[in-house]
């Protein structure tokens, strides 16, 4: 009888915990408490969500759970509380840790490139199918347009196989 | 001209090639320092060994210094301190930064290993730690006379790492002696 209850006790505990660990992986970092009001939360989030972690490769400071995002995610609820605009969090970070912590990178003469590089290619390709296909009309157009001499050898063509031979059948 | 169309795919797949190759070879964790250049920020923490003592950015004027970002929580940091010993023997001047970390062990490291440092601070939140773009320890900076920041390698300083950096601090030595 123990056992069973032993046995019970499991079966919902069990389910329970998983739930919990599910609930805590779901969230990125679940934090002590919320900043002071809804609005510098949600500003906080999209900040935490928009820059990288300087330690991990491919993190933002949401996902990571080294050290160094917990102190920075705690210096910009910080900044926040103190009143900082987001260009200003983002600016005081990339003041100390370089551009490599903005997800979305600057638009500056460095990140032209990044940027437009996309548009150009899109462009490039666009003005390489468009060529592609004017060449091929136009070599249509020409092929249509026989000389007079031609247009006689055609006619004497057709109308020698508008009788059909055995031969070619 | 009509052979050198069918090459444009082959051109573009030998520039990638290339390109490709050469970031093989880097290594992504190293990143730029944002400090380069700029003075060093400043600050006011603890000495390690006087803790009533403040120790400022001012300890970095009139001395080029490598400034070493170390714990005792940093298996790296064992690995590089026999290397710091020597430089400090040949007369290397170290200032080391005890990033986030207990007083005690720190101290404790210091007596069983050696102290490479000519003086030893402790950042025990990393608030400074923020302020130079620490990320990991360990990370060591060349600061030259001025306390400017001339210099950041991230991860153990050895001979190999050395042959570089030490070549920069001999020229800013030197630069300082006239």
């Amino acid at each position: 009888m123990i056992q069973i209850n032993k046995l019970m006790f499991y079966l919902k505990v069990v389910p329970l915990f998983a739930l919990a660990l599910a609930a805590f992986s779901a969230g990125a970092v679940i934090e002590i408490a919320p900043l002071s009001s809804p609005e510098l939360e949600s500003r906080y989030r999209v900040l935490i969500e928009e820059l990288r972690c300087p330690k991990c490769q491919n993190q933002n400071l949401s996902d990571s759970d080294s050290p160094i995002a917990a102190d920075l995610r705690e210096q910009i609820r910080v900044l926040l509380e103190e009143g900082k605009s987001d260009e200003e969090v983002i600016a005081y970070l990339v003041d100390r840790y370089g551009d490599f912590v903005r997800y979305r990178p600057a638009v500056q003469p460095s990140t032209w490139l990044l940027w437009f590089a996309p548009l150009g290619l899109a462009g490039l390709a666009f003005a390489g199918v468009f060529l592609v296909v004017r060449g091929h009309q136009r070599a249509k157009k020409q092929a249509a347009k026989l000389s007079v001499e031609e247009q006689r050898r055609l006619n004497t063509l057709l109308s020698s196989s508008s009788k059909p031979s055995d031969k070619h059948l | 001209m009509k052979n050198l169309k069918l090459f444009i795919p082959f051109f573009i797949f030998v520039v990638l090639s290339v390109l490709l190759l050469k970031g093989l070879g880097r290594d992504p964790s190293a990143l730029p320092s944002a400090l380069i250049n700029r003075p060093m920020p400043a600050f006011s923490l603890p000495d390690l060994h006087e803790p009533d003592e403040r120790v400022t950015e001012e300890i970095f004027k009139g001395h080029v210094s490598l400034l070493n970002v170390w714990a005792t929580w940093c298996p790296s940091c064992r690995v590089e301190h026999p290397f710091f010993m020597e430089l400090a023997q040949e007369g290397v001047r170290i200032i080391g930064l005890d990033y986030k970390d207990q007083d005690p062990l720190a101290l404790e490291w210091l007596d069983k290993l050696g102290n490479p440092y000519a003086e030893v601070f402790v950042d025990r939140d990393g608030a400074l730690g923020i302020d130079l773009g620490v990320f990991g320890a360990p990370e060591t900076y060349l600061i030259d006379h001025t306390g400017t920041i001339r210099a950041k390698h991230v991860g153990v300083v050895d001979e190999a790492v050395w042959r570089e950096l030490g070549a920069l601090y001999r020229q800013l030595v030197q630069e300082s002696g006239r």
